[in-house]
Order: structure tokens, then sequence, then C-alpha cells
């Protein structure tokens, strides 16, 4: 199987609001694939019918080689899904959660009961195993969550907003135990709205916003597409009037207004930095902040939709 | 088969939750309870009146707190299981290939465990009053309790799944359950009731199960209405099971 994931115009409808547009995916066995986007983007939408939970409204998808809407049952026994919030049971504890679910999957009350101990211990839940979920931490509810998720060992994971609402800490751990499963050649799927978050774990990602894919391509690629550099810059007032000024200059790409900076893609900052300085100075105005950087996802993204994603996200 | 044995690990899963919390078993034993110590002397008193049927007045009494246990033990379930979908318990569940008969089954039949033996103690706690048992009749009457739960407790389940959460289920179960009650001749039998009110009763079907009840632990077993509750509960529990069923394996959307 070299396709893990295969989407035909898949398209999801909630009454009259279209929450997945005319997806069309790709995902290589193997691949960490992202679905980078806004909240209200539609991935959470797209992950529920990929997992079978959801009926698309048209347009096909096929996961692990099976139609999700026609062979579910086939998709299931082949994927983990570990939702956006929860998944484990405050009074259960973790590790009779591992066990049912293994236990659901078709393995024996022994099996289930090993293959429990080995996933607390490479989660370093055992000191926590035979307590209550509800006394856990965000992340170590969060890495219990994802260890229901891998027990029958599938080969497709995905993993819905994974490090959602964890502190920077939790967050760095929970990264290293997703890229563990590299190792064993899982196929990742993985929607996030943090650009650090899609850049660390994924080979390929979708931009995904109103339900649709803007663009597509590994993190390098997709900032390559945005050659040069990228320089903010703050000005008192007549923002308008500056940017109509830059536009006009042949070393400016593309310039506009985000967020009351003014952003321009230049291709080579070293020399539009005085040059802009220059242009700003015979118009009697002073820069109060410049910030002149690689491109970065978030760069993609708010060319891709205007808007910028840590706005969007907030 | 599949079916029988997710069926029997979600009951186990269910059952060990139930106990380990066992607040909402106690919660429901409380009330029947009440009734039984300080409602039920009353009836001593009304059971000489016309129109009271036969048998001791805790032989009609507790046949009907009975059934009202049943009731409100399986009534209610559902808010077991708005927790467990707000928890994303039941989304990550609906996700494995787990028999979507047993994710109903696994809970009813824990549900119907529950109220079995709460009734048990309600019938241990009545004998002190005056409840004269007999083995046969009880064993036929908690079988018809129990098909009290396996038809109240998907309905439960399924408004669970179409409301989603406690405070649009509260009042529709409320609705639902009190209706059922005040027709059903549990707190006084529907004899004493003006025609109208009775003929409305007959089409409850706990108004049967009361009757049957009450003529089991009374030894008339050759009442029609032990026939007549008997098929009627079994008929209305395969119908609400096979529409829990439906309506979890239709869950996800
Ligand atoms: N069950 C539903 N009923 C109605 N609207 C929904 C439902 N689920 C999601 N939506 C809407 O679809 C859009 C996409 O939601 P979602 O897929 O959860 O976005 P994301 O996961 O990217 O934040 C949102 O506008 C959301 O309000
Ligand atoms: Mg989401």
């Amino acid at each position: 199987m070299n396709t893990a994931i295969e989407t035909t115009n898949l398209t999801r409808d909630f009454g009259k609001f279209r929450a997945v547009n005319e997806l069309n995916l790709r995902v290589e066995s193997g691949r960490f694939y992202g679905f980078l986007g806004p909240n209200g983007a539609g991935k959470t939408t797209t992950l529920r019918i990929l997992a079978t939970l959801l009926p698309p409204t048209s347009g096909t998808a096929c996961v692990a080689g099976f139609d999700v809407a026609r062979e579910p049952q086939q998709v299931r026994t082949r994927i983990g899904y570990v939702a956006q919030s929860g998944g484990s049971y405050r009074e259960s504890t973790g590790r009779e959660e591992l066990a049912i679910q293994g236990r659901l999957f078709g393995m024996s009350k022994a099996d289930s009961q090993v293959r429990a101990a080995e996933i607390l211990t490479a989660l370093e839940l055992v000191d926590a195993a035979d307590r209550t979920c509800g006394t856990y931490s965000g992340g170590m509810r969060r890495r219990l969550n994802i260890g229901i998720g891998m027990v029958h060992r599938p080969a497709l994971l995905f993993l819905d907003e994974p490090t959602t609402g964890l502190d920077p800490q939790a967050r760095a751990r929970l990264w290293e135990e997703i890229r563990k499963l590299r190792d064993t050649g899982t196929t990742v799927f993985l929607t996030t709205h943090y650009l650090e978050e899609a850049d660390a774990l994924c080979d390929r990602l979708a931009i995904i916003d109103h339900g649709r894919i803007v663009a597509e391509g590994s993190p390098d690629e997709l900032k390559r597409e945005i050659a040069g550099d990228v320089l903010t810059i703050g000005v008192n007032g007549e923002c308008e009037k500056v940017v109509e000024l830059l536009a006009k200059q042949p070393f400016v790409r593309e310039a506009g207004l985000e967020d009351g900076l003014v952003r321009l893609y230049v291709d080579r900052g070293e020399e539009a930095v005085p040059a802009v300085l220059r242009l700003l100075d015979a118009q009697g105005l002073a820069p109060l902040t410049m910030d002149l950087h690689r491109p970065s996802l978030d760069d993609v993204f708010l060319k891709k939709t205007g808007r910028s994603l840590r706005e969007s996200a907030a | 088969m599949r079916a029988t044995r997710d069926t029997w690990l979600i009951y186990q899963r269910s059952l060990t939750l139930s106990l380990r919390n066992p607040v909402w078993v106690i919660m429901g034993i409380l009330q029947p309870v009440l009734y039984l110590l300080l409602f039920g002397p009353l009836l001593t008193n009304i059971a000489q009146m016309p129109g009271f049927p036969p048998g001791g007045a805790f032989n009609v009494f507790v046949p009907g707190i009975l059934v009202m246990t049943a009731l409100f033990g399986a009534a209610f379930v559902g808010f077991g299981l708005c927790d467990e979908m707000r928890e994303g318990v039941v989304e990550r569940m609906l996700v494995t290939p787990t028999s979507r008969v047993a994710m109903l089954m696994g809970r009813s039949l824990r549900d119907v465990t529950l109220l079995l033996a709460q009734a048990l103690i309600l019938v241990g706690l009545a004998i002190p009053f005056g409840l004269e048992i007999n083995l046969g009749g009880m064993a036929v009457a908690f079988a018809m309790l129990a098909l009290i739960g396996l038809m109240m407790s998907p309905v439960s389940y399924v408004l669970a799944l179409v409301l989603k959460s406690e405070d649009s289920l509260a009042p529709v179960v409320n609705g639902l359950t009190l209706p059922l009650l005040l027709l059903s001749g549990v707190m006084l039998p529907m004899s004493l009731a003006p025609d109208w009110l009775q003929t409305v009763a007959k089409f409850n079907p706990l108004y049967h199960a009361v009757a049957a009840i009450r003529a089991l632990f009374n030894a008339n077993y050759g009442d029609g209405e032990i026939v007549v509750g008997l098929v009627v509960l079994v008929v209305l529990a395969v119908a609400t099971i096979a529409l829990g069923a439906r309506t979890f394996s239709r869950a996800a959307a």
C-alpha cells in the first residue's frame, strides 16, 4: 500500500454551510502529513470523515485502501484516531483504558494487558498507570490518549491538534513521542494551527482555509514559493500611502498592509532596507519598527489567504 | 460472535465504572426507600376502601415502587452517556470496530443489573412491613422489571445521542417519565381513578407492567394482565433496542 489516504472532491455540508469544500488529497504511506489551518477551517471535520465518524456529503475518501463510506469497518481496524479533546474517561485508570481499547480491537485479555504495559512504559506513564485519568496533568492525559490510539499498532494514525492547550514543555515532550512513530513506519496525519508544529513534525503540509486547500507541499517548498525575504515596517499613520509608494519600487515584489504593519516581499532584504529608509525619509516619514526575516509558514499562509494564521488562530 | 463478546466487554467496563462511583446507584434507591418508609404506612388504612385491589397494602404498593425504581433507574441513564460523550469516550469507541449493538446492549444490561439489585434491596426492606413473597411470581416480576429497563434505557441513550447535553436531556426525560408514572397506578391503584383516566392509562405500557407485577406478587397467576404486560414489554423492548443500536451506528454524524 503506497497511498494511505486519497480523497476526491471530498465535501461536507452542515445545513447550508460548507465546512469541507472539494478536497483532493493524497497522502503517501510512511509520511507525516500536516493539515494546517486556523480554527474553523474544516480540519476536524475532514479528520472525522476520514476516520469514518462522519459521512461525506459528496466526493469520496479512501483510507488504508478502503472507502470510508462503503467499508468503514475495514478502515476502523487499520487506523488509530486521537480526537482533539479527550478520549479517555476521567474515572477509568490509564491501564484500564489501554486494555479495553486492545480488547475492542480483538486482543485477548492477556495480550491487551501486555500491550497496555508496553505503552505505559514507552510513554513514561507507569507511575500513573493505576490512577484515574482525571488526576493526570494535561500533558499526561494527552500522551495517554495518543497511546490509546496506538494500542492496536495502526499503520495510520490521525492526530487532531495533538498539542493544543499544552504548555511549551509538554508540547516539546509530545513532539518527541510523535517523532518516534517514524521508526515504526507509521503514517501520521495530524492537524494543527501551530506553524511551529507543522514545521517541526511534518514532511508535507496542506494549508486549509474555509474548507479548501490553498497550498500543498513540503514546508520548504511552500516557503520557497515566497522567494526572497519578508520586510515588515511599522509607520506612524499614512500606511496606505507608504504601501502605495513602496509597491511601485522595482525591488519590491509585493506590498500589503497587515495588522497595521506594512509588509513587503523583497528579493534581497539587505538591499531593500536602506532603500526603504531613503524613500521614507524623502517623504518625511520615519519607521517605528522594521523587521526583516526569512519567509515562514505564516508568510505562506498570509500570502495565500490574506490573513495571518497567528491572528486567526487566536 | 463479535456482538456478544463486545457486549460483554462494554458491560464489564460500564459496571466497573458505575460501582466505582456508586452515587447514582445509591441516589436511585434512596427515593423508593423513602416512599416505602414514609408513604407505604399511609396505605395500610386506605387498603380497606372500596375499589382497592385485593392483597395486602404492601403487596399492592411494592410492585408500584419497583416499577417506579426501574423506570427512573433506566430513564436517566442518558446522563451518564452525555458525560462519556463530553469526555470523547463514545467517539473514540466509534472509531474502533466495536459492534454498535454492543455499545448499546453493554450499557443497557449494566443498567438492568443495577436496577435489579435495587429492586432486590427494596423487596428485602419491605418484608418487615408485611410484604408477602412467593418466589415463582417474584422471579417473573423481576424479569418484567428487567424488560422495563431494556425498554427505557435505550430510549434514554437515543435521546442523549441526539440531544448531546444534560441540559437538553433533563426536560425531555422529565416530560416523558412523569406522565408514564402518573398513568401507571404506581402510587395508588388506577382502579380508584375515574373511567376516562383508566382508559388513557391503558395506553401506558407501565400500567400493564404494574398490574401484571401486582398479580404476580399476589400469586394470581391466572390474571390476563401478566401475559399482556409481558407481551407489551417484550415488543417495546425489542423496538427500542433496535432504535438504540441504529442510533449508535449513526451517532457519529
Ligand atoms: N456538527 C456540526 N454542525 C454544524 N457545524 C459544524 C459541525 N461541525 C463543525 N461545524 C462547522 O464547520 C466548520 C469547520 O469546523 P472544524 O472542522 O471543527 O474546524 P477546525 O477543526 O479546522 O477548527 C466550523 O465553522 C464549524 O462551526
Ligand atoms: Mg478542530
